[in-house]
């Protein structure tokens, strides 16, 4: 079985975020990075799926220069190969145009089956996976809880609402997204980090997948959550306090 | 009910996204406290690259997962987690910096940087790994011969054999020179006479490395656990390393085959070159204590409110502990890593070694001293690591080379006069 891992590089979880001078994104000088979480639960599952059917993990990662490092950990921890899409700034792409750069960097690849996490935890659109699905002309199940291979194709588990879960069967070729939690993940090894030095990674960009994505997003403020909500204490005998209280009730918060 | 969709079943299993984040009644400060992630000043880790980085991560995760949730009761019951050296071996950490016989073939600075986050877990579990990799495997792949190597080495990296290693004696620690543990030859054999003591993992052995007195000057042999004449036992009573096991051993005529000789090493210099393997890894090791408390310390300073209702960390006194503690912790980063490119590039010498053991282990003691006092009253409890560091690392202060004595070969490094007697 051939499995593409989508993954991408986000700042990490407990950064100490800080917006920009010019107040449009967060300062990334001294940010560090780290995979994106629901990745990660992906690239394991992928790696897991290849240990028990046998054949190849390939590594997509779309990013600037400096997501060579999260590319080197899947490699590390057992991803085959790898391939970067390699360009500044793609957060300005929406995700219709990201998935384009994604499809054109499969088309030569002809997966079995493509994972990616359910969102980002940076931007979290939740879409990129539905729309290479789309444009892979795939199959496609999110939120995915467990991966079973059977005859003819996969046995899903969906994570819906309040505790509900849906089973789906569907053929291969497919695309799925995964929850994070899904299983256990693993760390790289020594050996294996030494290994991935190895490792082919394959550079590509826009302008070589015939791909001319549009900068469609921009980000117009970028701001810390205000403070909106202010607590008054109504002083003076219970009594005036409380008359005090349903008057505000009545006429400043409407609710009697 | 009915299920509202087709495939639809009712389960408690949730991905993380769907977990419960509620608290259950009032945390305590601790549990505000973040999970470790570095110290970082200085870009320091700009001097490192992609593998190095990623070496330190899966030995930060493996601390955070397993060590972290079980060290304090480790601490309180005096007992060395050994259910984590499997996978300690699996993941290459033991004799990670040697090459072949099952070893990970790491550089330097990338063993330095295991060493570094095992001591932010506890000096207990960087000294196992320490005595396994630098004062076990490394003299037998420095000085044994092949079928010594064959033999041993794969068992020691998977962990399926432990190793310890006995130079110290009851009458001569500094001055190793003076031991009295003789070596006679007798036949196709050597008869060892003596004890050692201070021996990290002495009793948890298949194999001791022991230094003794030979007609021929000092020679190295390996002592199979129960070969006749040989036996161990553990040092109770510590008030450090109490998450590590201590031990004595004693030979009475224990007979072991002369193939069991190292042939490489002779003389004190193939102890002392295993010393400094092993000093070189505590120098990198202490940072990560050192890390550890700082950390503690700052988050605690900007939590814990006193006067005002304002955090501590609004205090002069207190930003001047934290700015000598980051400072010092910056210094010593610095250090090991220009100590550690030394070393792959074959051009560290002793002298160097000693000024970064002797240097970090005070300054991370100094870090654990004021990280206490910073904490106040629940600095001495278990419920932070602080005092759990500090108490181990008086132990790391005089193991390996004491304070004084590596001042002493600063010193005779840079006047030319030995200054030891």
């Amino acid at each position: 079985m051939k499995i593409v891992v989508c993954i991408k590089q986000v700042p990490s979880r407990d950064s100490v975020l800080r917006v920009n001078a010019a107040g449009t994104w967060i300062q990334d000088a001294d940010l560090t990075y780290e995979i994106n979480e629901p990745d990660a639960y992906a690239l394991e599952e992928g790696l897991q799926l290849k240990e028990k059917q046998g054949g190849e993990v390939v590594a997509l990662c779309a990013g600037p220069a400096g997501a060579a490092q999260t590319i080197r950990e899947a490699l590390a921890k057992g991803a085959d190969r790898a391939l970067h899409i390699e360009e500044e700034n793609l957060g300005a792409y929406d995700p219709l145009a990201l998935a384009r750069l994604m499809a054109a960097a499969l088309t030569a690849e002809k997966p079995d089956l493509v994972l990616t996490g359910l969102q980002s935890d940076d931007l979290g659109y939740g879409q990129t996976g539905v729309i290479l699905a789309q444009l892979l002309g795939v199959p496609h199940a999110t939120i995915i809880m467990q991966v079973e291979k059977q005859e003819g194709g996969i046995r899903v588990k969906r994570e819906l609402e309040d505790g509900w879960f849906q089973h789906v069967e569907m053929p291969l070729p497919a695309l799925l997204t995964i929850q994070s939690g899904i299983n256990k993940l693993r760390y790289a090894t020594l050996m294996g980090i030494k290994k991935a030095k190895t490792k082919e990674v394959k550079r590509l960009t826009a302008a070589e997948l015939g791909v001319a994505p549009e900068a469609t997003i921009r980000f117009a403020r970028i701001y810390l959550p205000e403070k909106s909500k202010h607590t008054q204490i109504l002083e003076g005998a219970p009594k005036e306090a409380a008359a005090k209280l349903v008057e505000k009730l009545k006429f400043e918060a409407r609710v009697l | 009910m009915i299920a509202p969709g087709d495939g639809w079943i009712r389960e408690e299993q949730h991905g993380i996204a769907g977990k419960s984040t509620h608290l259950n009644g009032y945390p305590t400060i601790e549990k505000y406290m973040q999970p470790f992630r570095g110290v970082d000043y200085l870009l320091v880790d700009s001097l490192f690259n992609e593998e190095e980085l990623l070496v330190r991560q899966t030995a930060r995760q493996f601390v955070e997962d397993r060590l972290m949730p079980v060290i304090r009761d480790c601490y309180r019951d005096a007992r060395f987690p050994s259910e984590l050296i499997p996978e300690m071996a699996r993941l290459g950490f033991l004799g990670a910096n040697l090459e072949g016989y099952g070893c990970a073939g790491m550089s330097n600075v990338e063993y330095g940087l295991i060493m570094q986050e095992l001591e932010r877990g506890d000096s207990g579990l960087r000294s196992f790994v320490s005595v396994q990799g630098a004062l076990v495997m490394y003299p037998i792949y420095a000085y044994g011969s092949e079928q010594q190597k064959q033999h041993w080495l794969p068992r020691l990296q998977s962990g399926e054999a432990i190793g310890c290693f006995g130079l110290t004696e009851p009458g001569f620690g500094s001055n190793p020179a003076g031991m009295k543990t003789t070596a006679r030859r007798v036949g196709e054999c050597w008869v060892l006479n003596g004890e050692k003591t201070w021996i990290t993992n002495g009793t948890a052995s298949q194999v001791a490395v022991v230094w003794a007195r030979t007609d021929d000057g000092i020679r190295g042999f390996l002592v199979e656990k129960g070969t006749p004449g040989y036996t161990t036992s553990d040092i109770h009573g510590k008030w450090s390393m109490r998450a590590s096991v201590t031990s004595s051993l004693a030979f009475a005529d224990c007979k072991i085959p002369s193939a069991n000789m190292l042939p490489g090493a002779k003389g004190l210099k193939g102890p002392l070159s295993c010393l400094s393997q092993a000093r070189y890894g505590i120098g990198w090791g202490v940072i990560g204590a050192a890390m550890d408390c700082y950390e503690t310390a700052r988050q605690y300073s900007i939590i814990r409110k006193q006067f005002d209702d304002k955090p501590i960390a609004s205090h002069q006194l207190v930003q001047e502990k934290l700015a000598w503690m980051i400072t010092e912790i910056t210094k010593a980063q610095l250090l090991a890593v220009h100590a550690g490119r030394l070393k792959d590039q074959r051009k560290i010498e002793p002298a160097h070694i000693s000024m970064l053991k002797r240097n970090n282990v005070a300054i991370a003691l100094e870090c654990a001293r004021l990280s206490r006092d910073l904490l106040g009253a629940n600095g001495i409890t278990d419920e932070f690591p602080i005092m759990r560091h500090l108490c181990n690392l008086e132990t790391v202060k005089t193991y390996e080379g004491t304070d004084h004595i590596h001042a002493l070969v600063i010193g005779e490094r840079v006047t030319g006069v030995a200054a030891y007697k």
